[in-house]
């Protein structure tokens, strides 16, 4: 287990404990909650495991870093920009594989731009997005998180 | 883009029709996946493998979560999410959100379900935005990485960076979404 899901279930039961010390009917009513929107969200979770599943075992970071390593530019910067916001990594894999894009000849603002888009806009956890605020939120907040993306990596280019 | 309301959270309209097409949904993408192993059995393994350790995070993460919805959206109460982070909150708001969203506390897809609670009790668009922003990009963990990996000099500028022009896209997406309701709340103008 985890560090932050031995933290999550720490928090979870101290506030059912608490909870219940309070009103046991509205725990109750909480958990029944709980229950809807568990039912409700697991389908987009089972798809989101499906499709990193497949992009883990279809394309490794190594692959990635030979395709992207000889070329650089702008052009280079919005097609890394592209895949991270397609991939889905955890940080701890995330940070030393663009550690390995730098040493492979990727720019700085490349760099910048993928862990960017990476960890701010989601491909594949789109249909949970959308699920829980609607198509307009979701599409809203991807596409501006592409673009915030691109000038935080420019600027990045720029000054370092 | 006609249905595209930004507040259904928690999905409680037409529930059964909407949960059984996600099911049919969900299977079908992993019939498709079993079927695009068997074509390729070298990738059996590793796609296998990977969707274990998923599933066990699931398994770990998720329940803990789901109780942590539900007492918030049975125990909190209205007046607090409102005054903390709703219309009035002012920076005070969006500093909140940005540290609840920096807190180390798993990944982005357990946020959702958690912001849109929070929005249904009458929090700011802007600031559940700054909040799922933060999630995303700053948690506390990952800017240890980010430190270890690619030195201070990025990890800071990136940081500041994105705290600025998350702020803006979140005040600017809230402006959209109002304008949006305001429209559709008076047809014809």
């Amino acid at each position: 287990m985890s560090s932050t899901a031995v933290l999550i279930n720490l928090l979870a039961l101290t506030g059912l404990a608490f909870a219940l010390s309070r009103d046991r009917h509205k725990v109750r009513q909480a958990l029944r909650m709980s229950l809807k929107t568990f039912i409700g969200i697991l389908p987009p979770i089972i798809t989101m495991i499906v499709a990193i599943s497949l992009m883990m075992a279809f394309l490794r970071p190594d692959d990635i870093s030979r395709f992207i390593g000889e070329q650089a530019g702008f052009r280079g910067t919005l097609a890394i920009a592209a895949l991270g916001a397609v991939l889905f990594m955890p940080a701890i894999i995330a940070f030393p594989f663009a550690a390995s894009l730098l040493d492979n000849g990727a720019s700085v603002q490349a760099v910048a731009a993928f862990i960017t888009t990476l960890t701010m806009i989601g491909v594949v956890t789109l249909p949970l997005e959308i699920r829980e605020f609607g198509r307009r939120m979701a599409l809203l907040r991807n596409a501006f998180s592409a673009g915030i993306a691109l000038l935080i990596a420019v600027v990045i280019g720029a000054v370092l | 883009m006609s249905q595209g309301q930004p507040a259904k959270p928690g999905g409680q309209g037409g529930p059964a029709v909407g949960v059984a097409r996600g099911y049919a949904f969900a299977g079908a993408a992993a019939l498709a996946g079993a079927l695009l192993l068997l074509r390729f059995p070298a990738k059996a393994l590793p796609a296998v493998s990977t969707a274990r350790d998923y599933v066990l995070e699931m398994m770990t993460i998720l329940p803990a979560v789901m109780v942590i919805v539900g007492l918030v959206g049975v125990f909190v109460s209205k007046d607090v999410v409102v005054k903390y982070m709703g219309k009035a909150s002012g920076p005070r708001g969006i500093l909140l959100s940005i540290v609840a969203g920096a807190l180390p506390t798993g990944p982005l897809y357990v946020a959702f379900p958690l912001a849109a609670a929070l929005l249904k009790k009458g929090a700011r668009v802007s600031n559940v935005m700054i909040m799922l922003s933060a999630w995303a990009c700053i948690k506390l963990p990952q800017e240890l990485m980010e430190l270890q990996f690619l030195g201070w000099r990025f990890m800071l500028l990136r940081l500041s960076l994105t705290i600025v022009l998350v702020v803006a896209m979140s005040l600017g997406i809230e402006r959209i979404i109002e304008w949006g309701e305001v429209r559709k709340a008076t047809p014809g103008a």
